[in-house]
């Protein structure tokens, strides 16, 4: 608790003991009993007058305090000083509660997002010195030890440790890395010391990035919210007209028809329904539930830009995927070898020597296929045929590795490949030894994330790629995707994209999933552009409404059901509050509900709806 | 130009009449308040006076609400 809020509670314990004291003590009657009862009442309620008067002079007249000061004074001028008193009373427990809460979920997302690193080690000449991350220049060496957040991206120079991401992508199992790997700054070094080269400034390092994004994530307004402040818009000065209807119309009726008009028991009746017809409840809640359903949503690692989003992406019926680093990890891969005349390592072997001064992607993934350390000695006569592939001697044996072009130009017989990808042919010593298939593969959750995509509601999948249309349908049919359109240039995206927008129903709204390269145009043009990935890539930061951290398609799942289970909760507070309140003020009008009833109603509704609104912020078992 | 500036304030609806306030406000161009953060990101127009349209700023969220401050 803050000292705003501990002076609270001290003043409503003191008005609570005060009244106690008034109730249990002889009081009596009259004047005295005012004066003594006033003494509670202003312990608790002199701010909510204050307020309320300040309102007044400055033209901002219907607001809860006034409400509040209305309904209270009013009560003690009809003599009910308990009930006058006690309305005071728990509408401030409701506040101190209220604000309470939001302190506390605050303070929740506030540390799931804390990744701001506050100092950088740097090797001085007595041992290791504190430096201000933003004083380290690009190019030094930082040393980050067990426990320490990495501060500034960069490479790992020494040292090897497993790494704690879940700040940032709320993926709980840890990375590992080791010399010559990329490192991003806000990840937690669990074991090793690390010696990191930076390759960023502070500033433009993905925490600095992060916390940017999260802190200026635009207040975008949803629906909801614009409702909730047209509703209260209206909602308090037709309660305020309604109620000194009430107050007077009926009495006056009375008069007319020559019976006792009973004004005090209509001004009570008026009284209880201003009190009952506080916003409170709707104002409150519907933006804190955003708020903790923004703030759940960056633990999961998914970056919401503004509560508008959460919205459209609670409505998403149509998703669009692009193919290459989406759904797919966009690195080319061997995936097999096939009629291998010698055995698989040995021809991946050879391959690898032989195509081990290219720089080309696919001799990367030969490398990467064979994994062992390869002595470039045993390599002469290295031959690039542009357009072929390459030949060589690897320990005085001919070796030719390219397509089969190559392979015809060598007199060799190469044997095709029925599947679907980039087929690497080898020869060595003159005489066929078999192919390579090598193909950009699926991520491994992908189908999984396709299926959980159809049983969360979606309507369609489709991908969009430009690559071939023979590999588009067969990773398509890999991951069940529904529709799919191959060849396509990034012009041409945004046609299909629009194409899609006009058949889609008027509630239906559309994703787009994106890695963020390229797709600026398609992630502005959809109804809600998601890019992926997000570490490292400015741009999908830039261009997307929704940033997942990651680039596990399972995330566009998980970001789904955070916005319908947001949506779900701001639904069931207008719902709730508005329902009980019409309630509550048919029977206050009609003089079953007393004021007793109405403060329950004005505060317990409030108590519900913000607790149900702070379940946003449980994103656990989505 | 852009800055951005600490509040304080009790309830979201609050942070909404501040925003609303402050967009008001001559001399600023756009104003965004993060309830999460508690920050006020403001943009002036041209050759304004950041110091001085914020003190406008202040003032104006004073008057919707009383129980507001912006750490200037």
């Amino acid at each position: 608790m803050n000292k705003k809020q501990k002076k609270m509670l001290v003043r409503i314990l003191a008005a609570v003991a005060l009244l106690v004291l008034l109730t249990v003590l002889p009081v009596p009657e009259g004047p005295v009993q005012l004066l003594l009862y006033l003494l509670p009442y202003l312990v608790i309620g002199y701010d909510i007058l204050l307020k309320a008067w300040k309102g007044i002079c400055n033209r901002q007249v219907f607001d809860e305090n006034f409400l509040m000061a209305v309904a209270t004074v009013g009560a003690m001028i009809l003599g009910d000083y308990k009930e006058g008193t006690a309305v005071m009373l728990f509408y401030q427990i409701g506040e101190l509660f209220q604000s309470y809460a939001v302190g506390r979920s605050r303070r929740n997302i506030s540390q799931l997002m804390d990744i701001r690193p506050d100092y950088a080690n740097i090797e001085g000449e007595n041992g290791l010195e504190r430096v201000d991350p933003d004083e380290v220049e690009v190019g030094t060496v930082i040393v980050v030890q067990p426990g320490e957040k990495v501060p500034i991206d960069g490479v790992v120079m020494e040292g090897k440790a497993a790494l704690n991401t879940s700040a940032l992508t709320g993926e709980s199992l840890p990375r590992d890395v080791k010399p010559g790997d990329d490192i991003i700054s806000g990840c937690i070094n669990m074991n090793g010391v690390l010696k990191i080269r930076t390759t960023r400034e502070f500033g433009e390092s993905t925490v600095s990035k992060i916390l940017d994004l999260v802190e200026n994530s635009s207040s975008k307004k949803s629906q909801s919210e614009r409702f909730i402040s047209r509703f209260a818009h209206y909602y308090t000065p037709a309660v305020c007209y309604s109620a000194l209807a009430l107050a007077v119309l009926p009495p006056l009726v009375m008069l007319l028809l020559g019976r006792a008009p009973q004004w005090g028991q209509w001004v009570y009746r008026a009284l209880t329904f201003l009190v009952i017809s506080c916003p409170c409840a709707l104002v409150i809640s519907i933006p804190l539930s955003f708020f903790a359903g923004i703030g759940g949503a960056s633990h999961a690692g998914v970056l919401v830009k503004g509560s508008n989003y959460l919205e459209t992406l609670a409505q998403t019926r149509y998703v669009v995927f692009d193919k290459t680093g989406t759904l797919t990890r966009g690195v080319f891969e061997v995936v097999g070898v096939h009629h291998n005349q010698v055995e698989e390592e040995k021809l991946l072997e050879y391959a690898a020597l032989a195509e081990s001064f290219s720089s080309h992607p696919i001799s990367r993934s030969l490398k990467e296929a064979y994994g062992k350390p390869l002595d470039e000695n045993r390599v002469t006569d290295v031959e690039e045929i542009s357009g072929n592939g390459v030949t060589a001697k690897v320990d005085g044996v001919s070796v030719a590795v390219g397509n089969e072009k190559l392979m015809r130009r060598l007199d060799v017989e190469a044997i095709p490949c029925h599947h679907v990808g980039t087929i690497v042919h080898v020869a060595i010593g003159g005489s066929y030894a078999g192919h390579v298939l090598i193909s950009d593969v699926a991520k491994p959750t992908s189908a999984q994330a396709i299926r959980e995509l159809r049983k969360a509601g979606i309507r369609k999948t489709v991908m969009l790629t430009g690559d071939t249309e023979r590999v588009a349908r067969q990773v398509a049919q890999e991951l069940g995707v529904d529709e799919v359109h191959s060849e396509l240039l990034p012009a041409d995206k945004v046609d299909r994209i629009e194409a899609l927008l006009d058949r889609k129903g008027p509630k239906e709204r559309l994703a787009f999933v994106g890695d963020g390269i390229n797709d600026a145009p398609v992630l502005s043009r959809a109804d809600i552009g998601i890019a992926m990935g997000a570490l490292g890539s400015d741009a999908a930061i830039e261009a997307a409404d929704v940033v997942l951290m990651d680039d596990d398609p399972m995330k566009i799942v998980t970001a789904i059901r955070i916005a319908r289970k947001c949506m779900r909760i701001v639904y069931e507070n207008i719902y709730f509050a508005i329902g009980i309140k019409l309630v509550c003020l048919a029977l206050g009008a009609l003089g079953v509900a007393n004021m007793w009833v109405a403060i329950f109603a004005d505060v317990g509704v409030m108590v519900l709806a913000v607790l149900n609104a702070i379940r946003a912020l449980i994103v656990k078992k989505l | 130009m852009k800055k951005t500036y600490k509040i304080d304030v009790d309830c979201a609806n609050c942070a909404n009449k501040m925003e609303e306030a402050a967009k008001k406000t001559a001399g600023v161009a756009d104003a965004t308040v993060n309830f999460m953060a508690l920050k006020m990101i403001v943009e002036f127009e041209d050759g304004q006076d950041p110091k001085a349209v914020m003190q406008e700023v202040l003032k104006n969220c004073k008057k919707v609400e009383d129980d507001c401050e912006i750490f200037l």
